[in-house]
């Protein structure tokens, strides 16, 4: 236990330690302008002090972010004046309420996303005109930068009458169906020849072929793309928080942090947006060990 | 003597590849009876293996006429006329073994009852009985294949096909397996089709050896086997085999002549 747990705290503290450096250098300039103009010396560990508890830091130390994150969760909806302790809904301010905004659109996103990825891979896999005709098509759509999507798809959505989650479900849908999909064909045709050919001695209908050889095959190549799409619908909900000027969502946090020059703010949504991928990852890893476990997939 | 079970007259097949045609079967003419049990020998290109492959309608034959039970290839397949044991065990490692034995059952539609009287009768005909929830990494390859085996057995076809079965596996399970399957052809009355690289696999098994050669695949001797159908391990050394296993042996090196 401890010889895997210590190779990777060792790069962890590495990597901690490059960011504090970072934030002082980064950060003294302006700590050294703010003396000058008050005509006073910083001492070294003055200095180093001051670059790691500024305000509005150009880079914000570690421990910065770490409080920043525990103010805008449980600080704010535990003590907070619109906490979900004192209102009974959760604050406009909190991680929580934005990570809930962007998590929702992620999930719906992230359902549609598998969907239809699925059912591509079962057309492509079962005819060989939508093999030709529709995968050339679905790799072309992942060269499309998203940012420039996102916004005309926001624009076309809101001109329906559509606004708020379904939209940004809709970006994420586009991001998360295309690993399925791709995953997916490469299960459904992971099979053998030889498995075919037994099927066709026993006359077993294609039906049959799909649901008792085909599907079952291509579980852990699913979930292998699974892991892969929600983490791109997550970032699909971002990036459609972005263009809205929307005023709840990790991308909104994001974008209102940068107009207003609030570092620790960015910092902070940035970070809820990976512990939300990392624990939505984690999840479906969860289910792929269970699932395949009980289908009896041997390591 | 009964109608052949399976009977080939001026069976030929040929491939289209970049090279041209190749001749996988020309001019096959055979007649096997009821309970035979008939190996088919000869190096890799011989069709031996196209030749099973058409009985079993995978492949379907561009000249001459081909029997299975009285019906077409085709025919006897859709009436489970046989099963089929490939090389490879290829059993599905997201079943047990019992439910990969239940796989033909299950698309057939046999009744739940009858899949559970089944899979119970046919695991202990290839003695693998008390491994029914075990997943297939968790047997041997022996003990792989032998559950491949009750899977074409499962459904009852009087036909067995076997596509070098034993190939794969080391020679100490190899001759258990033999053994075993003598045991069993002689228990179910079957009629087995057994195709092999292996002179003495093919001369211990056989009551009919078909040696087959290359380019074109055609059959170039038929041997009746006059040994007898009890045969214990030690009938390998019996001057009556050394000089079937002679036969085969020449009739392989005639078949190659021009090619080496």
């Amino acid at each position: 236990m401890m010889a895997r747990v210590l190779p990777v705290l060792a790069v962890v503290g590495v990597l901690v330690a490059i960011w504090y450096a970072a934030a002082v250098s980064m950060n003294a300039p302006w700590s050294r302008d703010q003396a000058q103009r008050a005509g006073t010396e910083l001492s070294r560990a003055e200095l180093v002090t001051d670059t790691l508890s500024q305000r509005r830091p150009r880079l914000p130390a570690p421990h910065q972010v770490a409080q920043e994150l525990w103010n805008s969760t449980w600080v704010e909806e535990v003590h907070g004046r619109r906490g979900i302790v004192n209102t009974g809904t959760l604050s406009n301010r909190s991680l929580i309420y934005h990570g809930w905004i962007t998590l929702s659109a992620t999930l719906l996103g992230f359902a549609f996303g598998t969907g239809l990825g699925i059912v591509i891979a079962v057309a492509i896999v079962h005819s060989r005109a939508m093999d030709l005709s529709v995968m050339p098509w679905v790799i072309a759509s992942q060269t499309i930068p998203i940012l420039a999507l996102a916004p005309m798809i926001i624009v076309v959505m809101a001109a329906v009458g559509l606004t708020g989650l379904v939209p940004k479900a809709i970006i994420s849908t586009y991001l998360s169906f295309f690993p399925v999909t791709v995953g997916m064909v490469a299960g459904l045709r992971s099979p053998g020849a030889m498995q075919f050919d037994l099927l066709r001695t026993y006359s077993a209908s294609g039906l049959q072929a799909f649901v008792m050889l085909r599907l079952p095959a291509s579980m852990p190549y699913l979930f292998a793309s699974l892991k892969v799409a929600i983490a791109a619908a997550l970032i699909g909900a971002i990036v459609g928080e972005l263009p809205t000027g929307a005023v709840a969502g990790l991308g909104a946090r994001l974008l209102a942090g940068s107009y207003f020059g609030q570092t620790l703010q960015i910092w902070s949504a940035l970070f809820a947006a990976a512990i939300l991928a990392a624990a939505m990852i984690g999840l479906v890893g969860l289910v792929q060990r269970v699932v395949l476990a009980r289908m009896g997939f041997g390591r | 003597m009964s109608a052949p079970v399976i009977e080939a007259s001026g069976l030929s097949l040929s491939f289209q590849t970049g090279d041209g045609p190749v001749h996988a079967l020309k001019d096959v003419n055979i007649a096997i009876a009821r309970g035979d049990f008939v190996s088919f020998i000869g190096p890799s290109g011989c069709g031996k293996t196209t030749f099973l492959r058409c009985v079993a309608a995978l492949e379907t034959p561009g000249e001459g006429t081909l029997t299975v039970n009285g019906m077409s290839a085709d025919e006897a397949r859709q009436a489970r006329a046989y099963g089929y044991v490939f090389q490879a065990a290829g059993l599905y490692p997201w079943r047990t073994i019992a439910g990969n034995v239940r796989l033909p059952l299950q698309i057939m539609g046999y009744s739940r009852a009858e899949q559970q009287e089944r899979v119970a009768r046919v695991l202990e005909l290839v003695e693998l009985t008390g491994f029914e929830r075990k997943y297939p990494w968790q047997l041997s390859g022996g003990m792989q294949q032998r559950a491949s085996i009750a899977r074409a057995l499962a459904f009852d076809a009087d036909i067995l096909l076997m596509d070098e079965p034993f190939g794969a596996l080391d020679e100490i399970v190899r001759d258990r397996l033999n053994d075993e399957l003598l045991a069993l052809w002689a228990r179910t009355g079957k009629t087995i089709c057994f195709v092999t690289h292996s002179i003495p696999e093919a001369v211990y098994l056989s009551t009919r050896i078909v040696v087959m050669s290359p380019r074109p695949g055609r059959i170039t001797d038929v041997i009746d086997s006059p040994l007898p159908r009890e045969r214990p391990l030690d009938i390998r050394d019996s001057p009556e085999f050394i000089e079937i296993a002679q036969r085969v042996r020449e009739g392989l090196r005639a078949g190659h002549g021009d090619a080496i």
